[in-house]
């Protein structure tokens, strides 16, 4: 086999400026790849995490039901007593689990006492919040970080529209679940940004005084955000936990409760599905180029050497042989452009990191690109590349391989 | 515009002893190649019968002629056919290498005698562009000789020389017939070459048109 090596490259080196020429186009194609896939999938990882860090957490489980009624903020539908002792037992016992916390959500109006205007509201138990999703507080741009009882955060363009600022007073006043209307006045605690960009009218108040805005009896949850200890294994995780609390049935025998990963619940999951479409066909470019030009290379070095074919296959070499020669020449056109573009890939990722290149996304201005490009990536497409110049090599070195020592050795 | 089929030989019956050396001659069309590549299975007949070391070549399969190639017949190419990207000791020891599969040692005793035989050993790192049109046939010698081959077959060996290294070249196929006693056939339709065979068949027009034999190697003509 060492042999075959030593022959294909020389061969290769034969042809020195067609090979630099094809394996520098799979080069630039890799480096391309790898560029791309490492800027891409940064982005693409700081948007996730943004959004799974400063909002929706990594999972929630909430009353079977409530997420297709979500846009109504039913309070019917939430959790309650037994249902969260059953719940919160489960979620205590598994050990992928870093924090959750649980969020009563529902709808009300504000008032800056001579205007009023709709809002969204979370209530949350700040600590145990604050675990699940860390980044939450980070989007207090204007005031304090921490939200403490009779206080609220609310959303830049409400308190901009309303001209309320930290320290004002407001009022929420909101619909309980009985239908009556209730009001409660609170102290703006601080001015948030969106997590998603311009919009929003998401606020947060304490969950205590939701329970009494909402004259709420016993304790009630409309869902539990979870935050795992490794989000890389959400999947599997979310299958296990979706196969617990399937189990949980409730007097009609039906589940009790629904799971939702991130996905199922952010738009922006749209935005990560279509970062991944790009990438493969960026991935399916690479394996174009690859395979047209080391096809064409093979094609040609086939041509020219159709008498060198013919003198081996009359001295004896099996046609399988043969097949291995122009192989392995492919191979190492591959190994060589692959090697050469993840270093120069590497570095050039390097290169862009230094450079401290700068990007918005949502509300957060300047973010410094910090791009990376993880050993799988660099594995999985060197392994393309190699792959694809083998099955590019396969059909002009079939070629060879068949080809009759009698004809060859008359091709002029 | 379908291919034309053409009778290149036509009724042509030899045999040829082991170790001798055997020429073919005639004029430009006459079926020396078309018959030296029956003989080393690089053909097939249409017809007949073709035993080669006592093997009905013209059974093989394609696999099979290449393996019986390897192993029984050496060739000797009018220009050479070494390979560009070897050097002179890699050239004669690819058919060892690639071929049979010799071990390293024997390899090395093999192909390094045969550098001596030829006269090439002090030029056995260089590689065919960097030689000599006669050096290059020497070594195509070496190559055709290194697997100790049953028959050596050389197709215009001499063509591409001048007088004086064809002469050297055609010594040399005596020599090596000598020292391994193999057979070897080769056509030329250069008489002054011709004489140094030892049975010469004339082929003229694809027919067998007579035999000379020089030292009781001949058979005649059998036609």
């Amino acid at each position: 086999m060492g042999n075959l090596f030593k022959i294909a490259i020389r061969n290769l080196l034969r042809y020195k400026r067609r090979t630099l020429l094809t394996a520098s186009l799979i080069t630039v194609g890799v480096v391309f790849v790898l560029a791309f896939v490492s800027v891409a999938g940064t982005f693409k990882n700081m948007m996730i995490g943004q959004i799974t860090d400063s909002m929706i957490g990594h999972l929630q489980v909430h009353r079977k039901g409530f997420v297709a009624s979500i846009e109504t903020l039913p309070l019917n539908l939430n959790l309650k007593g037994g249902a969260i002792g059953k719940l919160e037992k489960i979620l205590n016992e598994q050990p992928e689990i870093e924090a959750y916390s649980p969020r009563v959500k529902f709808g009300g109006m504000f008032s800056n006492f001579t205007e009023t205007s709709s809002i969204r509201l979370t209530a949350i138990d700040p600590e145990r919040e604050f675990k699940t999703v860390p980044l939450l507080p980070e989007r207090v741009s204007d005031g304090s970080k921490e939200l403490k009882p009779g206080g609220i955060l609310i959303p830049e363009l409400l308190a901009r529209g309303m001209k309320v600022k930290p320290g004002d007073a407001v009022v929420i006043v909101a619909t309980n679940a009985d239908g009556s209307v209730n009001g409660k006045q609170f102290i703006v605690a601080g001015v948030m940004e969106s997590a998603t960009g311009p919009g929003g009218r998401d606020g947060y108040v304490h969950l205590n005084d939701a329970r009494e805005l909402l004259r709420m009896e016993g304790q009630q949850v409309s869902e539990y955000v979870i935050r795992l200890k490794n989000f890389g294994n959400m999947a599997s995780f979310s299958e296990k936990l979706d196969a617990l609390l399937a189990q949980e049935l409730n007097p009609q025998g039906k589940p009790m409760f629904e799971l939702h990963t991130w996905e199922k619940l952010s738009p922006f999951f749209n935005i990560a599905q279509m970062i991944d479409l790009m990438t493969f066909f960026i991935k399916l470019m690479l394996i174009a180029i690859v395979l047209i030009s080391i096809m064409n290379v093979m094609i040609m070095a086939v041509y020219e050497r159709i008498r060198e074919i013919g003198t081996i296959a009359a001295i004896g070499t099996l046609p399988g042989k043969i097949l291995s020669m122009f192989v392995i020449e492919g191979f190492c056109m591959g190994v060589a452009g692959a090697l050469i573009g993840d270093l120069v890939g590497i570095a050039l990722v390097w290169i862009l990191n230094l450079s401290k290149i700068s990007y918005n996304f949502g509300q957060q201005k300047g973010i410094i690109l910090q791009a990376g490009v993880s050993p799988a990536d660099i594995l999985m497409i060197s392994a393309t590349v190699i792959i694809v110049s083998v099955i590019a090599s396969l059909q002009p070195a079939f070629k060879a391989s068949r080809m009759e020592p009698i004809q060859a050795l008359r091709h002029t | 515009m379908g291919e034309v089929a053409v009778q290149a030989l036509r009724g042509v019956s030899f045999e040829i002893e082991p170790a001798s050396f055997v020429s073919f001659v005639g004029p430009s069309g006459s079926g020396k190649t078309t018959l030296l590549n029956l003989i080393g299975c690089l053909d097939k007949p249409t017809e007949g019968t073709l035993m080669v070391a006592g093997a009905d070549v013209a059974a093989l399969d394609r696999k099979a002629s290449a393996a019986f190639r390897g192993k029984t017949i050496g060739f000797i190419f009018q220009d050479f056919n070494l390979l560009p990207v070897l050097t002179v000791y890699e050239n004669i020891e690819y058919p060892l290498l690639m071929v049979q599969k010799i071990p390293p040692a024997e390899r090395q005793q093999r192909v390094t005698a045969l550098l001596e035989a030829v006269g090439m050993a002090d030029q056995r790192d260089k590689k065919p562009d960097q030689i000599s049109g006669g050096q290059k046939q020497r070594v195509a010698v070496a190559r055709a000789l290194v697997t100790n081959p049953k028959l050596v077959l050389a197709d215009e060996p001499t063509a591409n020389l001048d007088h004086g290294t064809a002469y050297m070249v055609l010594n040399l196929m005596k020599k090596m017939r000598d020292e391994f006693k193999t057979t070897f056939i080769f056509s030329t339709h250069d008489q002054k070459i011709v004489g140094e065979a030892e049975t010469i068949f004339t082929l003229e027009d694809g027919k067998l048109n007579g035999t000379t034999s020089k030292g009781g190697n001949g058979h005649g003509q059998s036609l």
